[in-house]
């Protein structure tokens, strides 16, 4: 069974500080959800409130539509994989799987039989005798999540389990996590820094930065729409161009940047665009947005300089300055198994559609 | 690795000078001070008692009567057994046993409190308040108990106040003073112990146990206790031993009635007059600790290099 999950105007402070502000999201039962944002946003702290570690300084935490208001983490229908996934050193595999039917009092026999049902559902069927310091990485990693599930939570929260695991093994887990997800059907909240772990994973996104919640939208729309500069500067890479807005017609803005002027999606928030003539703006464009111009026609056109070519297998990074400013472009091109059509050290001419750039007003932007 | 080897490396990576004052320190300390002493205790517990003057000659035979005398009494004895010293040594273990475990009841949820739960200066006012008592001197510790728990003492006058007895209650006879007195000499030596080994409990371990449901009791049973089984055998084994060997705090606060192991021990060494007759006591109060604790370990299934963590 899988619950709604909603933070009704939370606000979370410690003495002064507020770690999180006005926080209001509902997650719908079933769902994966992730929450995004860079270390020290406050991300963990509200994983904390709903899994009841914490209590909101203000509003409510509601799951499956009960106010959660006082009850403590051991009498709430979730379950918190730790960072460090905290397993049990001193118990076996199936006793750390069978902790919380121990809990509850459940008989030996039937307790074994439980584990050993999540121990085939983690593909790790004879492994369960062994002792948790026995195991690889990824396979504690799964032990975790089948202690989890023992507890048959309707909320599983996970505060970056994946952080400790090297690059390889992170994507695998990554599509085994969404496949558990998908078989036991209960909602998933998910804390993570890393945008790809985010992206390729959820049904819904919550980027957060200093405890404000900037954007709530599905993967796709957090990178192609984005709402606020921090977002559109945190998930994916982004060429950055500053300016003043002097048109803006039909959904779309035209900003005057040191490098020429630009013409950019009027970002939408609420359904309506954020800019107005005279406003101070960024016009921010994705490395994959970028082409050569070659001659052709382009909504916007930029003169540069080609400064450094990477080859990443199956794709070119191009690092280009602009003449006559500090700028650093970066542009992606997916390798076709054509030559590269311009060498280092050449003057170029880069085109972009306006439809593929957005601009949005001057705000904060994530730390490099 | 052969043994000319390690040598070799103990001095390479240590240099000459502490090398050296290693060796020399550690063999002083074992040698000398521990197993020496220890050796000519057991062998003049196998000696006769003779005066000095026949010492080294035809008299002085190694003999197991000290042992004898232990098991059986004197010879004008017509009980089977020696049962004043007999029934002396087993309760002293057995009252050393009910202390160590007073003290671990009263230790653990403190050391728990103090890794666990206090805030920074919390925690450290906790250390302070217990090591600063322990600035006055034993003696004077265990006569500041026998005036507070006398007949005319503080907690006397507290409870004859509240109306619980009419009477004052005669603490020392019933030596509730002298238990007070042992498990609060020692409860440093519990304390410590256990705080190192409940302190490396990683925080998270106690919440995932809770976010899965589980009561406060069960988390300490299933999680925080067996992680600090070593800490807790440490602390026990050294609160055990001191407690069977304590001779002040049964000599200043022991009831009139009973005596203490130790106390038979020293009155054949000073009264007595009878130096390889307590030594030979002695052996046999070594012995058995030592003997208790391994069991105990074994139960317990705690190894021996565990404790040392």
């Amino acid at each position: 069974m899988s619950a709604d999950v909603e933070l009704d105007d939370v606000w979370i402070k410690f003495g002064e500080f507020v770690a999180a502000r006005d926080v209001n999201i509902t997650i719908k039962g079933g769902e994966f959800f992730s929450f995004l944002g860079p270390s020290g946003c406050g991300k963990t702290t509200l994983l904390r409130a709903v899994s009841g570690f914490l209590e909101p300084s203000q509003g409510e935490v509601r799951i499956g539509g009960q106010n959660m208001q006082g009850i403590g983490p051991n009498k709430r229908p979730t379950a918190l994989i730790f960072q460090n996934l905290a397993l049990f050193p001193l118990m076996t595999v199936w006793e750390n799987i069978a902790f919380a039917l121990e809990v509850r009092g459940v008989g030996k026999a039937e307790r074994r039989k439980r584990a050993d049902e999540l121990l085939e559902l983690i593909a790790l069927s004879d492994q369960g005798d062994k002792m948790v310091h026995e195991l690889s990485g990824g396979q504690r990693q799964r032990v975790a999540i089948a202690r989890a599930l023992a507890a048959e939570p309707q909320v599983l929260l996970l505060d970056e389990p994946l952080s400790a695991l090297d690059l390889k093994l992170r994507q695998h887990m990554r599509t085994e996590l969404r496949a558990i997800q998908q078989r036991v059907g209960i909602t998933f909240i998910y804390i993570t820094h890393d945008q790809g772990e985010a992206l390729t994973m959820s049904d819904n996104i919550a980027v957060m930065r200093e405890g404000v919640i900037e954007q709530v939208s599905d993967g796709n729309t957090v990178y192609d729409h984005p709402e606020t500069s921090f977002v559109a500067s945190f998930v994916g890479e982004n060429n950055l161009f500053s300016g003043r807005v002097t048109e803006v017609s039909d959904g779309f803005a035209t900003v005057d940047t040191s490098e020429g002027p630009m013409r950019a999606r009027n970002a939408l928030k609420n359904g309506s665009p954020q800019l107005s003539a005279g406003d101070s703006a960024y016009v921010f464009v994705r490395p994959e947005s970028l082409k050569f111009a070659n001659g052709h026609a382009h909504d916007n056109t930029i003169k540069a300089h080609i400064n450094q070519q990477e080859f990443e297998g199956h794709f070119w990074q191009v690092f280009m300055d602009v003449p006559g400013s500090d700028k650093t472009i970066k542009m992606s091109m997916v390798n076709d198994g054509m030559e590269l059509s311009h060498a280092t050290g050449s003057e170029v001419s880069l085109g972009f559609a306006a439809d593929l750039a957005v601009a949005l007003p001057e705000g904060p932007l994530a730390a490099e | 690795m052969n043994i000319a080897q390690s040598i070799r490396e103990f001095f390479l990576r240590n240099g000459m000078v502490l090398g050296l004052y290693l060796v020399i320190a550690v063999t002083f300390w074992i040698l000398i001070l521990i197993v020496l002493p220890q050796l000519y205790m057991l062998d003049f517990s196998f000696s006769k008692n003779l005066p000095p003057a026949k010492i080294g000659g035809p008299e002085d035979v190694h003999t197991l009567e000290h042992y004898e005398f232990f098991i059986r009494g004197s010879a004008q004895n017509t009980a089977a057994f020696n049962v004043v010293d007999l029934q002396v040594f087993f309760r002293t273990l057995l009252a050393a046993a009910f202390v160590t475990i007073f003290d671990l009841a009263l230790c653990y949820p403190i050391a728990y409190y103090m890794a666990h739960v206090a805030q920074g200066g919390w925690a450290r006012l906790v250390v302070l308040s217990l090591i600063i008592p322990f600035w006055v001197n034993e003696i004077l510790r265990a006569f500041a108990f026998r005036i507070m728990f006398g007949s005319g003492g503080v907690i006397n006058g507290f409870l004859i106040w509240l109306g619980i007895v009419d009477e004052p209650v005669d603490f020392i006879r019933e030596n509730v003073a002298l238990y007070a007195g042992l498990g609060y000499a020692f409860i440093l030596l519990m304390i410590f112990p256990l705080y190192n080994a409940v302190e490396s409990l990683d925080k998270n371990q106690i919440e995932a146990a809770r976010d899965l449901g589980s009561p406060w009791w069960r988390i300490h049973w299933r999680v925080v206790i067996p992680f600090a089984k070593p800490g807790i055998t440490s602390g026990c084994t050294m609160v055990f031993m001191l407690s069977a060997g304590a001779l002040a705090a049964p000599q200043i606060l022991g009831g009139p009635s009973s005596l203490w192991f130790t106390q038979i021990i020293y009155q054949w060494f000073q009264t007595g007059n009878n130096w390889p007759r307590g030594s030979a006591y002695a052996v046999v109060l070594l012995a058995s600790t030592i003997v208790f604790v391994l069991l105990m370990m074994k139960i317990f299934k705690v190894r021996l290099g565990e404790i040392a963590r």
